[in-house]
């Protein structure tokens, strides 16, 4: 009762903050958070039970490609344009993480394998650059008047906003969902030890392929949220290798088994990009990138399950202690 | 000619020689992989760092290439022996998925200070080697040497890992790494020996790169990838699995560019690479247990 009492608290919170204070800069920084906060969750859906994969960027751009190209070329509503990019990213999934579970390829070999997906997703979209205009970008087209529910485009922050929170609250319930399934122990068991899972009846290939879809679609549907929200996407900021590592990196400053893990690596990263970003001008282009590389790396080595998840992890402790 | 037209002729050339800057780029990653068994996926930012010492050396120094080529394989040797005692041997013990993750921070980490550092410009060398004419097919000597260069270091690896006692040390640890702690070997030694020599060999790569492209702070991620492939396709480990991976990958790419676009050339050798990851999990010369 405490804990719904709590959850409801901070759901009011977020639902009326932007009605007291609503500043378009501080709200566009928080829309940011939000969205990258549902692809970073999308990631450690997959990531928590040693699935790492380095294609995620390659499924957020399928995800903000399909929803733009449908719309610019064919008409069609992202509210149609968006599911097809799920189904996309889906049937991407499935085509490389069928045959990645079937002949067993774990660990270094599935991250280098779904290295290469990402890698093969950004050289398309360069390739065909009279359709996807390439390493310049794409821009979906504008609505006259700019704000249309049809086109889902909007120029009001606030409209956003909750979109955003709708987008990332429902990332949080698929991921409560996942934890009190029993794909979280089938997924957990097979992380231990796949031969002894598949022996008490665990379909490995099956249930890894359930959290994998499930994982692109998501990561697919942050990216149709950024592209619709920036109306802008480029190879290099929805996919590739450097957008894939970023999530990693998130994810792993954050918390990887923790449900708001994900939310605060994405908090701690843009806002140290964006404090930078202020405080030095153009001469810190570069240094966000050099500390997040050092906390990466200081943080595997002193503190694997992230900020959250250590600190959980020491009040979950403390408790015990004094009752033993 | 035939069907064996001309550009076909100079695109299998060129794709041979490529081949050649891709093994040799392959070479010490999996020396690295083989022996201590950990992925250094910021590989190509070590050779982005040699192909800038060859820079600052050669071209704001003004230090003669028979200086500046020994010291840049030195000083990328020194930083390979630095990555390893400083990111890889406190995770030695860890899973070897964060060992992936920490090289991947580094990688980050060394974009970031070259840009910080050496700022977002393409730099070369200004030294432009001849091409050479053969029969109307051109080829590039930058591209010759970077092939001769990169058989001679096999064979020079080869002699090393078979004629030397370190050589012998580091073939056996690789097969069994409890064990030769308990034989009287030092891991620790060895595992500092490999790290400066598959440093040294991202060093001699980035002299011989350096001729060819222009160096910036993400010249990394162009070649790092297919780096990484070529290995994992030859079999991590087996140097002459990656050897023939690196020339296939390079034909592929050589030709994808001539028939369409450079960038098709790289979705076909990743699409190959996927469907030989299923076809032979364990490398292109491993037998199906």
């Amino acid at each position: 009762m405490n804990r719904s009492l709590i959850w409801g608290a901070a759901g009011v919170l977020l639902v009326g903050m932007p009605f007291v204070y609503g500043a378009p800069y501080p709200m566009h920084i928080i829309i940011t958070i939000l969205i990258w906060s549902f692809a970073y969750t999308s990631w450690s859906m997959m990531g928590r039970f040693g699935l790492v994969s380095l294609g995620h960027g390659g499924f957020m751009g399928v995800g903000a490609y399909a929803t733009a190209l449908l719309w610019n070329n064919l008409g069609l509503s992202p509210w149609l344009g968006i599911p097809i990019g799920l189904v996309c990213a889906a049937l991407l999934a499935l085509v490389v993480a069928w045959p990645c579970f079937r002949f067993r390829i774990t660990g270094h070999y599935f991250a280098l394998v779904t290295l290469a997906l990402s890698g093969i997703v950004l050289q398309v979209i360069t390739a065909t650059r009279d359709l996807t205009g390439g390493s310049l970008g794409y821009t979906p087209n504008r609505v006259p008047g700019g704000s249309s529910f049809w086109a889902f485009q909007f120029t009001d922050k606030h409209t956003w906003y909750m979109i955003a929170l709708i987008v990332w609250g429902a990332g949080l319930a698929i991921w409560y969902a996942v934890e009190r399934s029993m794909l979280r122990y089938a997924l957990e068991a097979i992380s231990e030890d796949e031969d002894a899972a598949a022996a008490a009846g665990v379909n490995v290939t099956l249930e890894k392929l359930k959290i994998t879809v499930l994982s692109a679609m998501m990561t697919a549907m942050a990216g149709a949220m950024y592209c619709q929200y920036q109306m802008f996407v480029s190879p290099d900021t929805v996919s590739g290798i450097s957008v894939s590592l970023q999530m990693v990196f998130a994810v792993v400053v954050g918390g990887l088994y923790v449900a708001l893990g994900p939310t605060i690596g994405a908090v701690i990263t843009i806002l140290l990009g964006e404090t930078l970003r202020i405080s030095f001008g153009p001469a810190a282009v570069g240094w966000d990138n050099l500390i997040y590389g050092l906390l990466l790396v200081v943080f595997i080595i002193f503190l694997p399950k992230g900020i959250l998840g250590s600190i959980m992890g020491a009040f979950k402790r403390a408790p015990a202690k004094a009752a033993a | 000619m035939g069907f064996l037209d001309i550009f076909l002729v100079e695109a299998l050339i060129n794709g041979l020689l490529l081949g050649g800057v891709l093994a040799l780029l392959a070479l010490g990653l999996n020396l690295i992989f083989g022996v201590i068994d950990v992925a250094w996926i910021c590989y190509a930012e070590l050779v982005m760092f040699g192909m800038y010492a060859m820079y600052y050396f050669v071209s704001v120094f003004g230090i003669s290439l028979w200086f500046a080529v020994p010291a840049t394989i030195i000083a990328i040797g020194l930083m390979g022996i630095l990555l390893h005692v400083l990111v890889i041997s406190p995770l030695l013990g860890a899973a070897p998925i964060n060992q992936l993750l920490a090289t991947g921070g580094v990688l980050f980490f060394l974009q970031s200070l070259a840009t910080v550092a050496f700022g977002i410009d393409f730099r070369n060398l200004g030294i432009r080697l001849p091409t050479l004419e053969v029969a109307e097919v051109f080829i590039s000597y930058a591209r010759l040497l970077a092939f001769g260069a990169a058989l001679s270091g096999m064979v020079a690896l080869y002699l090393f890992l078979t004629r030397t006692y370190v050589g012998t040390a580091i073939r056996a640890i690789s097969q069994d790494r409890e064990i030769m702690a308990l034989m009287g070997v030092d891991t620790r030694r060895i595992y500092i020996i490999t790290s400066a020599v598959g440093g040294s060999l991202a060093g001699l790569a980035a002299c011989l790169l350096v001729l060819q492209y222009d160096v910036h702070p993400y010249v990394g991620l162009s070649f790092g990838p297919i780096t990484f492939m070529i290995c994992v396709m030859g079999g991590l480990g087996n140097m002459v699995g990656g050897f023939i991976a690196a020339f296939i990958f390079a034909e592929i790419i050589s030709l994808g560019g001539l028939y369409l676009d450079l960038e098709w050339g790289y979705v076909f050798a990743f699409v190959f690479f996927i469907g030989m990851m299923f076809i032979r999990p364990e490398g292109l010369l491993s037998r199906r247990s």
